[in-house]
């Protein structure tokens, strides 16, 4: 909502400066988007007067001007290019130390060919004010030298552009903004009334309303024998400094009041509408062509006015062609009316239009108004136009928009955390228009202005479907209790300003306070710190990608497709993060860093949840190092990561089964599944698909991980027992078995540590062979066992039979033999 | 000394000097005080001589044999020496030589900033409160006092989902974490303090806007919590997170749907250098009020009984002021220069006693 400080002094007398309105404007809710000040810039610039203009001895298209612009610049020499420079021209001068916008320069006296020029001759072009360019501007004749030109060209008006709540309907109109800045304590409000018009002859129009629920009032009044023609230079000028394009007296006299008051008003052409009748009804899938010249077509929820020859405006939204105010026009019909501020919302939205008069019917107009903005407005179009008006015309009434609402002076302390004395409080409402109805020691009933329809309204409510009865109803008999009481402590607390409310810590649950995350949400953090420690640095992807995308990694349901998606390749809910950071290879590789390692913990989506998972790849090589030459990323390097976050999260390691089953976006031979138990999935780990990759445009060896960190079982919560710390060395041992290719090393490790659970205490792998020394279709399999005993040191015997255990072990799960 | 013994003192002594290593001492040692050594040799000799010879033999022996042990033992230390010196100088590496590089990771400044929230708004008792990014309308506008037809939805550009199959509800993408504190209220008896960060989306894409990013709501609901609680715990948290205990913080009345009264709270800062906590500017930096009666009452609450407060602040403002980060969108692009440069050690957690 932009005004201008002289439109605003014309509601509100106030000494205070531009900064204290600002400043209040802030505090009060009406947040300060801009302040623009054109004449500030423009303060140094001077009207003047052409003396004599000769032409410049040195330069064909120069002329050397004598220049009169006033007190201290009475007689300057100044070379001008322009070719309407002449003697006796009125012209705008710019002194050493103007800075000129349009040219993005500070003037300085010097010489231009051998001429001194002390100064410049401006166009509004250069003044950053119009388009013209034939040469400098030209002044009225009798135009004073040495005036401020921004004085002069009335430019030193301030235009103020502030954003209004939804709730401030209100203040959509300068007279409401003058209002609270008076009830905050910045000036006193002008009066304002409306002469009335008397009628002298029956409206040949009337008003009908059968959609009594769009529209309960209307009123309009025909002005007859008018000349439209252009408004009057304060009226365009007003409008202008706001931004809006004056078009012809009548259309600007109804968004003079639209902003000035807050009250959208329609003229018709009186002599277009047919059969003496407007209608407001609802439609019918009629089309008709609005002002602004588009073609729209109304449902039977749209409220529209109609004559005989059908829809001809769409209430309180748009007026049409057809039946519009022109420069033509001679006798015109006035509507005033009030409009359901929610089906205009609906409609707007619904048709894809909007307008200065629908944005105010949405968030609620004076109720109060209309007969008085009617008459007011009956008045500026004689002044302006001529004419003579006809006896005023209605249909419905005045809907009861009256309601009181009761402040208990304790409240504004007890919810607001300010104590404002009752006598104050009392005083600022009605400084805002409340009118105190009755009041005791304890509290006011107040009468609540016609302009606020956001105090007191009825609630409405949207109460949780699964809430018991009881309780429902409990807290919908609190809102009805309390939530007027809660509209007047905000008022209250606007205009006092909520710096004045005194800050109290929150009181504390106790000194030391407990855990903020659970241990489910403190894993993701966990997990966060160990992924980053092992190398990986963390990424954040959008949640959604391109559906193609998503194809390659296994889901994109069209359930979970974005019905408006922002671009087509931001539509599908990400199956994993695993999109996003083969992707971010991708982005990374192509500027030249295809050696890294990335991380996600963030939500992938399935038709029936989602969870949050962690995923990573690395990319590209490892680092060569004198000695030890680079290699292409293993699955091994994406295998420990899963393994490590599972080991931080508290899975015995030993606990740990690991299958050759991988999704399809993983290479189906070098990747795997983490399981605990056969149906508990962990994680995901591999080298992934080298269609994929493809796919995504990567040229690099990518392998990757994803642990389903919410289903990773919780340890339980047990007391560690001792350590055995034994007093006897332990015992290494190696065994090389060779058997079936296919077999899994696990199930060798496995059989190994199952052999004697008390002796042996670790089993690694050490080597794995396949060539000459084996047999076709089998491998060697390498393993060093560590014996701890934990009794007495393990005689030769003792070893030997545990030995004997441990080879029958692994040969009876796997087959092998020892080699 | 008879000529004997110095022949053999002398010999042993030239041997000695003449071993330059540990192996060609060994063997002087050996065929000297060995078990079948010269010296050993003629103290073996000893038991069969006459005693009255014996007896000075025996000394003149025994001198021999501690004056060799020693010459032997010292000899042996000075080779040892020389070799362990040679050893040294034959190991030397040159220490210049950058070590084997490890792999730095940072986490993300989006996941650094929520948890410096967690860790100052933790320490007033908030707990962090989950919800899904997909929601019902319900949870995300209507229970929020936003209706339908509310100017407010226009300003949410909600990106919409079908519905669920074989649900008849309408699903949206969350435009704030607010369905959260719907669902804590519905969950959990008073007194409630939550936060909720995560991700909330919007169809708005330029140079300020993401379809993506982070808010953290929060949520205060108890009995006695005024207006004063609100700016207490803002004013605290905003101090600590900018770590700047005389950081400006200024009020204004605004208006949101599910507050009442609503307001906004500025920081103070320089616009010019863009330092925090100086300068004549103010930069909004959240959203707050006091709960609203009906969002109370819809989440089964009667505001008679319980009244409290809620905010809403941006995750990546509040990281871009901190940390002086210009551009929102290069949060999401996964450059790693980019994410080298802002983020964070993992080593280095948000830990109020190690500052934040």
């Amino acid at each position: 909502m932009k005004f201008t400080l002289s439109w605003l002094y014309e509601h509100l007398e106030t000494q205070a400066t531009l900064a204290e309105i600002c400043a209040m404007l802030n505090q009060i809710g009406l947040e300060v988007e801009s302040v623009e000040n054109k004449g500030a810039a423009l303060e140094p610039f001077l009207t003047a007067r052409i003396l004599d203009a000769q032409p410049h001895p040195n330069a064909d298209r120069l002329q050397v001007c004598r220049v009169d612009a006033g007190p201290g610049f009475s007689d300057v020499q100044v070379v001008c290019g322009a070719p309407n420079a002449r003697k006796d021209l009125a012209v705008i001068f710019a002194p050493p130390g103007a800075y000129v916008p349009g040219l993005d320069i500070t003037i300085k006296a010097g010489k231009v060919r051998g001429e001194l020029s002390g100064g410049m001759l401006c166009s509004l072009r250069e003044l950053g004010l119009g388009e013209e360019t034939s040469g400098i501007a030209e002044l009225p004749a009798d135009t004073l030298p040495g005036q401020s030109y921004p004085d002069f060209a009335g430019l030193d008006d301030v235009v103020i552009d502030i954003a209004i709540t939804p709730n401030r309907g209100d203040a959509l109109g300068v007279r409401g903004i003058a209002r609270d800045l008076a009830a905050a304590g910045l000036g006193t409000l002008r009066p304002w009334l409306a002469e009335t018009v008397e009628g002298t002859f029956a409206s040949p129009v009337e008003w009908a309303i059968t959609y009594p629920e769009a529209c309960p009032w209307v009123l309009g009044r025909t002005i007859r024998g008018v000349r439209n023609g252009p408004s009057p230079e304060w009226l365009r000028n007003r409008l202008e400094s706001i931004g809006l394009r004056p078009i012809s007296a009548l259309v600007d006299i109804t968004n003079y009041f639209c902003f000035d008051l807050g009250r959208p008003l329609h003229v018709f052409d009186a002599n277009t509408i047919a059969g003496g009748r407007l209608t407001l009804c609802r439609g019918a899938g009629e089309t008709f062509r609005t002002l602004d010249g588009q073609d729209c077509t109304v449902t039977a929820e749209d409220c529209v006015i109609a004559d005989q020859n059908g829809v001809q405006s769409l209430a309180g939204i748009m007026g049409g062609e057809a039946t519009g105010a022109t420069e033509a026009t001679t006798d015109v019909f006035v509507e005033c009316a009030l409009f359901d501020p929610v089906r205009v919302a609906l409609s707007s939205r619904r048709l894809g239009l909007s307008s200065d008069s629908s944005y105010r019917f949405e968030r609620g107009v004076d109720q109060a108004l209309p007969i008085a903005a009617l008459e007011a407005a009956t008045r500026m179009i004689i002044d302006l136009c001529g004419g003579e008006a006809s006896e005023v015309v209605s249909a419905g009434e005045q809907p009861a928009w009256q309601r009181t609402a009761t402040l208990r002076f304790d409240r504004v302390r007890d919810l607001g955390g300010l104590d404002v004395p009752a006598d104050e409080s009392v005083s600022l409402l009605e400084k805002l228009g409340f009118e105190v109805r009755e009041r005791t020691a304890g509290q006011v009933e107040l009468g609540v202005p016609s302009w606020r329809n956001d105090v007191a309204q009825a609630p409405v409510l949207s109460q949780g479907k699964d809430l018991p009865a009881d309780v429902a109803a409990l807290a919908a008999q609190g809102v009805a209790g309390i939530e007027a009481e809660s509209d007047l402590v905000e008022e209250v607390l606007r205009l006092k300003g909520l710096d004045a409310v005194p800050a109290v810590p929150l009181p504390p649950i106790s000194v030391v306070p407990g855990a903020s995350l659970t241990p489910a949400q403190a894993r993701f953090a966990l997990a966060r710190r160990v992924l980053a420690a092992r190398g990986l640095t963390e990424t954040v992807g959008f949640s959604f990608v391109s559906h193609e995308e998503a194809m390659h990694f296994g889901g994109a349901p069209e359930s979970l497709r974005l019905l408006n998606p922002i671009a087509s390749d931001l539509d599908q809910m990400r199956p994993t993060p695993l999109v996003n950071l083969v992707a971010a290879i991708r982005h990374n590789s192509v500027r030249g860093w295809g050696d890294i390692g990335l991380f996600e913990i963030g939500p992938a989506f399935a038709q029936s949840a989602q969870q949050t998972l962690a995923a990573g790849v690395r990319s590209g090589s490892t680092q060569r190092y004198p000695g030890v030459p680079g290699h292409a990323v293993s699955l091994w390097a994406a295998k420990a990561d899963a393994l490590e976050v599972l080991r931080q999260f508290g899975v015995n390691p030993d606990a740990i089964t690991t299958t050759a089953d991988a999704p399809a976006w993983y290479h189906p031979g070098r990747s795997g599944v983490l399981r605990q138990g056969p149906k508990n999935i962990l994680a995901y780990f591999g080298e992934l698909h080298p269609s994929v990759l493809q796919a995504a445009g990567i040229d690099v060896p990518v392998v990757a991980f994803e642990v389903f960190v919410e289903g990773v079982p919780q340890p339980k919560k047990k007391k560690k027992s001792a350590p055995v710390l034994s007093a006897f060395q332990p015992v290494r041992r190696d065994f090389a078995f060779v058997l079936a290719q296919d077999i899994p090393v696990e199930s060798v490790l496995r059989a190994v540590r199952g052999a004697d659970r008390q002796l042996v205490a670790d089993v690694s792998l050490f080597d794995i062979y396949t060539g000459p020394h084996v047999a076709e279709g089998t491998r060697s399999v390498g393993v060093e066992v560590t014996l701890q005993p934990t009794e007495k040191s393990l005689t030769d015997a003792e070893l030997e039979a545990v030995s004997e255990r441990i080879v029958a072990a692994v040969s009876k799960a796997t087959g092998a033999v020892l080699r | 000394m008879s000529d004997d013994l110095e022949t053999l003192r002398q010999d042993v002594l030239s041997e000695l000097a003449g071993a330059t290593d540990l192996r060609a001492w060994d063997a002087v040692r050996v065929g000297t005080l060995g078990k079948s050594g010269r010296l050993t040799g003629l103290l073996k000799a000893l038991g069969k001589m006459q005693p009255d010879e014996r007896k000075a033999r025996g000394v003149a022996l025994n001198r021999l044999r501690d004056e060799l042990t020693q010459a032997v033992e010292a000899r042996g230390k000075e080779l040892e020496a020389a070799a362990l010196q040679a050893r040294l100088i034959a190991e030397k590496l040159d220490v210049t030589v950058p070590p084997p590089a490890e792999a730095a990771g940072y986490i993300h400044p989006i996941s650094r900033t929520i948890e410096e929230m967690t860790a100052i708004f933790g320490v007033m008792g908030f707990q962090v409160a989950e919800g899904p990014d997909i929601e019902t309308d319900w949870h995300n506008f209507s229970a929020l006092n936003t209706p339908d037809h509310h100017p407010a939805r226009t300003d949410h550009d909600t990106f919409y989902l079908p519905p669920a199959p074989g649900l008849d509800v309408t699903r949206v993408l969350r435009t704030q974490t607010s369905g959260v504190q719907i669902r804590t209220m519905l969950g959990q008896k008073p007194p409630i303090r939550i936060i909720a960060p995560g991700r909330t989306y919007r169809a708005d894409h330029d140079a300020t806007h993401s379809p993506m990013f982070h808010q953290c709501e929060g949520l205060v609901v108890g009995q006695g919590i005024t207006l004063g609680h609100l700016k207490g715990c803002l004013i605290e948290f905003l101090r600590a997170f900018f770590g700047k205990p005389s950081l400006p913080v200024r009020f204004r009345s605004s208006y949101f749907p599910f507050t009442e009264p609503s307001l906004e709270v500025d920081i103070g800062w320089s616009r010019k250098t863009g330092e925090i906590g100086a300068g004549e500017d103010w930069l909004e930096v959240l959203g707050a009020g006091m709960v609203h009666a009906r969002v109370l009452a819809n989440c089964g609450l009667d505001p008679r009984v319980w009244q409290g407060f809620a905010f809403g602040m941006g995750v990546e403002r509040l990281a871009m002021l901190k940390n002086g980060i210009p551009d929102l969108r290069s949060f999401y692009e996964s450059d790693i220069r980019w994410l080298r440069h802002y983020g964070a050690d993992p080593l280095a957690p948000a830990l109020l006693h190690e500052g934040v």
